[in-house]
């Protein structure tokens, strides 16, 4: 029986064309740049897919970034929608993280920061010279990489930014305040009996929640969380991506993560960036399933990065 | 997607991912081979009335359905270790439903190979048999047009088999009516007529099978799912 079909044969002659530009296994990271599809050029401020949407929670447009004369964030224009989560997706140096601590002016205190172009909370200037940035990172909490919770305890961890904020009169309420917040961050049940204990004799996982109770007990609008999972285990990830379901319904969240799974599993939208620009913006499902750039492609299905 | 031509799936930084989305190609391709060596043969074995070959064909649909298995797991195993995505991902979705069809093209030949010896132990007339070759290669061209789409990601080729789709429909019809003809002519034809009716039903449903096949090809290149979709439609997405 003949089973060399004239189609097994074309595809070995399209499997020899590909041959001619050979991959090679576990090249460096810094000579990537030098091949495809990684060198497509892009063009600055054009974002494939959707990147705006009605009545958005942050409005964000032409936003440059630079840390002295390099251009970290080269204009970018998004919304964030209200009650969304949105996943900021892309390799090490893209400037996801630039971009997202914009979000809360977090880069104030880099000297050499220099941010440009039209960022608006609720339609308010964020960059506003008049602004008070204490009051705006109350709104837009933010959640960090590793766990870091303040050498105190379990309580005071949570009721510290209450208190500065003088958000309890009473000791009453800030006992509600705490047991609120560390309901929602799903970690009464393990702390409700050791809330005088130290925060740093916490497991990792329990840090990171506590960090999120934190985040959420001055009631803020927005959570940024910059890869708020990647030096927890898989249980501890599990618990936090539920948690960042359950917050979608009150809050606004943007999120970092180097796992594309993370950003599949969590996310309503995901925006791709690629050397400081916003290649694509898209429903989640959209993008893991059919994205429309190819270098959005390539990333997410493992082609570099 | 720029150019769809070009499109493979051996360029991720992983080699051994680069291998296992090759070798999955590369086996569903062999399997296609000998679906369609299948289907050829038990019509070679019917219209030459060789009983022999009909044997074969009926025996050679185990080593089919070992493929099928063999695929199938293979699919699953990348899903696990992977989490393939995009391409990637609808390849290997594509892959485990396409799978699907050609086991069912196998078992369609297995069909007219036991057809065939029902046939060649009924007596040797030729009544019939122009209509099984003309339909046989009709949808053997499918079937291998829809392989060879998959083979080099030619969304293209997939919507030409899917219009041929129509035109064996048509040839199946009329084939039916001349065999309706030879019965009312004579009803000791009846037996025999009702035979190669299964038969060229069973052509007929390659034919289909050949389509599901190259839908999932535009699904793989395209992204967008033309199933119970319009022509029309299926066109736009094709030609985008």
């Amino acid at each position: 029986m003949n089973t060399m079909s004239p189609s097994i044969s074309a595809e070995a002659d399209m499997r020899s064309k590909g041959a001619a530009v050979p991959v090679p296994d576990g090249r460096r990271k810094d000579t990537l740049m030098e091949d495809k599809p990684e060198d497509t050029v892009i063009e600055e401020g054009k974002t494939v897919g959707k990147p705006f949407t009605a009545d958005p929670k942050f409005k964000l447009r032409n936003v440059d970034v630079s840390y002295g004369a390099d251009r970290a964030i080269k204009n970018i224009s998004l919304d964030i929608g209200r009650n969304e989560v949105i996943a900021f997706i892309g390799p090490s140096g893209c400037g996801k993280s630039t971009f997202l601590r914009c979000l809360n002016r977090m880069n104030d205190s880099i000297d050499i920061c220099r941010v440009k172009g039209s960022l608006e909370l609720d339609e308010q200037n964020i960059y506003d010279s008049k602004r008070d940035v204490v009051e705006l990172r109350a709104r837009v909490g933010m959640v960090f990489q590793k766990p870091n919770p303040f050498p105190k305890s379990i309580y005071d961890n949570v009721a510290y930014g209450p208190r500065i904020h003088g958000l309890a009169n009473r000791k009453s309420e800030l006992d509600d305040i705490v047991e609120n917040s560390l309901r929602k961050a799903g970690l009464w049940n393990e702390a409700k009996d050791r809330l005088d204990a130290m925060a740093t004799g916490m497991s990792g996982g329990q840090q990171q929640r506590l960090c999120i109770a934190r985040a959420i007990a001055v009631s803020p609008e927005v959570i940024l969380m910059d890869e708020p999972c990647s030096a927890l285990d898989p249980i501890a990830t599990a618990r936090v991506e539920e948690l960042i379901a359950e917050m979608s319904e009150s809050y606004t969240i943007v999120i970092v993560t180097h796992s594309m799974q993370q950003a599949a599993r969590v996310s309503n939208r995901t925006a791709y960036f690629h050397m400081g620009h916003l290649v694509e913006v898209n429903e989640t499902d959209t993008v893991f399933t059919s994205p429309q750039h190819p270098l959005t492609e390539s990333y997410i299905t493992g082609r570099f990065g | 997607m720029p150019n769809n031509k070009d499109q493979v799936y051996g360029d991720h930084i992983s080699q051994r991912f680069n291998n296992e989305l090759l070798e999955l190609k590369t086996r569903f391709l062999e399997m296609g081979g000998l679906v369609e060596a299948q289907i050829g043969s038990a019509v070679q074995a019917l219209t030459a009335n060789d009983s022999v070959l009909a044997e074969q064909v009926s025996a050679g649909d185990r080593g089919v359905d070992q493929m099928e298995i063999g695929i199938d797991e293979e699919a699953i195993l990348i899903i696990a270790r992977r989490q393939p995505a995009a391409r990637d991902l609808r390849l290997v979705i594509a892959v485990i439903k396409m799978v699907v069809d050609l086991e069912r093209v196998g078992d369609e030949a297995k069909k007219i190979a036991k057809l065939a010896l029902k046939l060649e132990a009924e007596g040797q007339t030729s009544l019939g048999y122009v209509e099984v070759r003309h339909i046989g290669s009709h949808v053997q061209a499918m079937l291998h047009d829809s392989l060879d789409a998959f083979a080099r990601l030619d969304a293209e080729q997939a919507l030409r088999v899917m219009k041929e789709d129509k035109r064996v429909d048509e040839e199946y019809q009329a084939a039916a009516r001349t065999l309706l003809t030879h019965m009312m002519e004579d009803t000791r034809n009846i037996s025999r007529c009702m035979s190669i009716m299964w038969v060229l039903r069973a052509l007929e449903r390659v034919g289909d099978h050949a389509c599901n096949i190259a839908e999932n090809v535009i699904f793989m290149v395209k992204g967008e799912d033309v199933r119970h979709t319009p022509m029309e439609e299926t066109e736009r997405v094709v030609g985008r």
